[in-house]
C-alpha cells in the first residue's frame, strides 16, 4: 500500500490579518474514515479548501498522495461533496445520470465526448449509495437525501480513493442522515474509500468515523476514535468554548464560513 | 408562399437564416437560462446596437463603412460586451448581476448617440431593431451559416464541460475543472448568435428566442439532453410560423416569431396545469 492521501505539516492560514488556522499537522492514511469536528467558525471549511487546493496555505506545506497540493492530476483521486443545495438550483433540467456522469467530466478530458463506460461508471457509483433505480428521474424531484446520495455517486464515479464532505447533511432530517451515516460507512468499510466528513453531529460521527480531528482554529485532537471516547466532556467544552455534552448532543445547522 | 420561396431568393434568405438561428439561438440559451444569466442575452443585444448604429453613421461618413455590412460591426460590439460583462463580474464579485445593467445602459448610450447623429431612423434601422424578411442577403445568410457552424462545433465538443460548470460551479472549481475560459467562449458564443440573429429577428428580440423556447421547454423536459432538444424544436416552430405570419402579413418577423414563442409558452404552461403535472419547484413549494 501507499504512503499518506493527505499530509499537512505545520499549516496555517489567514484570510488578510485575522489567523483562522494555525501549525495543524495531520495526517489521512488510506482506508481512514475521519470526522472533523469543531465549532461554527472553527476553520473546517478552510481546512477543506486547502485540501481541495482552492486556497494557499500562509505557512507549513499540504501534500496529497505524496506531492504537493498544487500538482493537477490529483484531484481526480478526489470526490467532493458540498453541502446540499450550495449550489444546485432544484428546477435544473437534468436526469440523474446526467448529474453523475458529470463527475467524470475532469477524468475524461477535454475535447472528449462521454462513451458507454462512463454511463456504466456512473451506474456502478448509484448503485453504490443505493440509487441504480433512480437514474432517468430529473434530480429536483427527488427528496434532500436523496439528491445528496446522488451527489456522492458523482464524487464515486470517478472511483476516487478519498472522499470528503462538507456537512453533506445539513437540510437533510435526521431519519435520512441515519441510513446517509450508515451508507457511508458501508462505502468505506467495503469499497475501501478513505472519507473526510466534516460535520456538526459529534455523537453520530464520532460513532461512526475511525479517526476523530477536533478543530477550532488549531488541532486540538487528532486520533483513534477510541482515544477519542475516553475524552471527557470537560475537554471538549474547553475546546469548543462553550459546554458540550456527548451525549444526544446536537448543534443547529448552518455553514462556518 | 412555397412558389414565392423558389421564386425570391430574399424569402429564401431569410427562411434559411431563420432555421439556422432557430437551432443555435435556442440551444446556447439553454445554458444561458439554466445559469440564470437570461439577462445577458438582453445586454448584449443593446450592445449590438451601438455597433449597428455606429455603422450607420460612419457608413454616412466614410466611404470604407458604406461598403461594410452593419452586422459585423454589431457583432464585434456584442463580443467587445462579453468580454466585458466578464470582467465586470470579476470587478463587482458580490454584485455580478450589476455588470448587466452597466454593459446594457452602454450599449442604449451609445446607441442614441449614433442613431442622433445619423440624424434619426432610417428603415434600415427599424430593419436591425425588428427584423425583416426582406432585408437578408445572401451574405447575410453565409455569415450566418459560418457562425451557426462554429458555435455547433463549440457546444459539441465542450457539451460536458458546459453542462457540470453550469449544474453545479462550486463542484466544478472542487473538481479541478478551469472554467474561467470556458466561460470567456462561451461569452463569445453567445454574441455571434446575437449577431446571426438579429438580421431576423431583430436586436431587440434577439434574447426573446434564446429564453422563450427554453422556457416552454424547460417546464416538460425531464433531462439536459431532451430539454435542449425540445427547446430547439419549440425555437424552430416559433421561426418558422412567424416568419409565415411576417409575410403574409407583412409585418416584421421579430414580433411574429416572438409572440408565436410566447403563445407556446403558455400553452405548455395551461396544458401542464389541465394535465395536473407539476414542476419539482412547486412540489418543494407545496411541501
Amino acid at each position: 500500500m501507499q504512503g499518506s492521501l493527505v499530509k499537512l505539516t505545520d499549516v496555517s492560514f489567514s484570510y488578510g490579518s485575522s489567523a483562522v488556522l494555525k501549525d495543524i499537522t495531520f495526517t489521512v492514511n488510506p482506508g481512514e474514515f475521519w470526522a472533523l469536528i469543531g465549532p461554527n467558525g472553527s476553520g473546517k471549511s478552510t481546512l477543506i479548501k486547502l485540501l481541495l487546493g482552492l486556497l494557499k496555505p500562509s505557512r507549513g506545506t499540504v501534500e496529497l498522495f505524496g506531492k504537493p497540493a498544487g500538482d493537477p492530476d490529483r484531484k481526480e483521486r478526489i470526490g467532493y461533496v458540498s453541502q446540499k443545495s450550495a449550489s444546485f438550483n432544484s428546477g435544473f433540467p437534468a436526469t440523474v445520470l446526467e448529474v453523475v456522469k458529470s463527475g467524470l467530466t475532469v477524468k475524461r478530458g477535454l475535447f472528449r465526448r462521454f462513451t458507454e463506460d462512463d454511463s456504466k461508471a456512473a451506474r456502478r457509483a448509484l448503485q453504490a449509495v443505493g440509487m441504480e433505480d433512480f437514474t432517468g428521474r430529473n434530480i429536483g424531484e427527488l427528496s434532500g437525501g436523496q439528491q445528496q446520495r446522488v451527489f456522492i455517486a458523482r464524487a464515486l464515479a470517478a472511483e476516487p480513493e478519498l472522499l470528503i464532505m462538507d456537512e453533506p447533511t445539513v437540510g437533510i432530517d435526521q431519519q435520512n442522515s441515519a441510513s446517509f451515516y450508515s451508507m457511508l460507512e458501508e462505502l468505506n468499510r467495503e469499497h475501501g474509500i478513505a472519507i473526510i466528513l466534516v460535520s456538526h453531529e459529534i455523537d453520530l460521527v464520532t460513532d461512526l468515523a475511525s479517526h476523530v480531528a477536533c478543530l477550532n482554529h488549531t488541532m486540538h485532537f487528532h486520533g483513534g476514535r477510541r482515544d477519542f471516547a475516553k475524552l471527557g466532556d470537560r475537554d471538549l467544552s474547553k475546546w469548543y468554548g462553550h459546554p458540550v455534552r456527548l451525549i444526544h448532543q446536537k448543534e443547529g445547522g448552518g455553514s462556518d464560513d | 408562399m412555397i412558389e414565392a420561396l423558389f421564386s425570391y431568393d430574399f424569402l429564401q434568405n431569410a427562411f434559411l437564416s431563420g432555421l439556422i438561428i432557430g437551432v443555435i439561438a435556442p440551444m446556447i440559451g439553454l445554458f444561458i437560462v439554466v445559469r440564470r444569466l437570461a439577462l445577458i442575452a438582453d445586454a448584449l443585444s443593446h450592445v449590438s446596437l451601438a455597433g449597428i448604429a455606429g455603422s450607420l453613421y460612419l457608413s454616412q461618413q466614410v466611404v470604407f463603412f458604406a461598403g461594410l455590412n452593419p452586422v459585423y460591426l454589431g457583432m464585434a460590439a456584442a463580443v467587445g460586451g462579453s468580454l466585458l460583462i466578464e470582467r465586470l463580474r470579476r470587478v463587482y464579485r458580490n454584485f455580478e448581476e450589476l455588470a448587466i445593467p452597466i454593459i446594457l445602459s452602454a450599449g442604449i448610450g451609445f446607441g442614441a448617440i449614433f442613431i442622433s447623429l445619423a440624424k434619426g431612423f432610417g428603415s434600415d434601422l427599424v430593419g436591425y431593431l425588428f427584423g425583416s424578411v426582406s432585408a437578408v442577403s445572401r451574405q447575410d445568410l453565409t455569415v450566418v451559416a459560418v457562425l451557426a457552424a462554429a458555435v455547433l462545433v463549440f457546444i459539441y465538443l465542450f457539451y460536458k464541460e458546459l453542462f457540470t460548470l453550469s449544474f453545479d460551479t462550486d463542484y466544478s472549481r472542487a473538481s479541478g475543472l478551469n472554467g474561467g475560459w470556458i466561460q470567456i467562449l462561451f461569452m463569445v458564443m453567445t454574441a455571434l448568435v446575437i449577431g446571426a440573429s438579429m438580421r431576423i429577428v431583430g436586436i431587440l428580440l434577439v434574447s426573446s428566442l434564446m429564453t422563450l423556447p427554453v422556457a416552454s421547454a424547460i417546464q416538460v423536459a425531464k433531462s439536459f439532453r431532451s430539454a435542449m432538444v425540445l427547446s430547439v424544436i419549440l425555437g424552430e416552430t416559433s421561426v418558422i410560423a412567424g416568419l409565415v405570419a411576417a409575410f403574409y402579413l407583412d409585418i416584421a418577423p421579430g414580433g411574429t416569431i416572438v409572440v408565436t414563442a410566447i403563445l407556446i409558452l403558455l400553452a405548455v404552461l395551461g396544458g401542464k396545469r389541465l394535465l395536473g403535472l407539476r414542476h419539482p419547484e412547486a412540489e418543494e413549494e407545496a411541501a
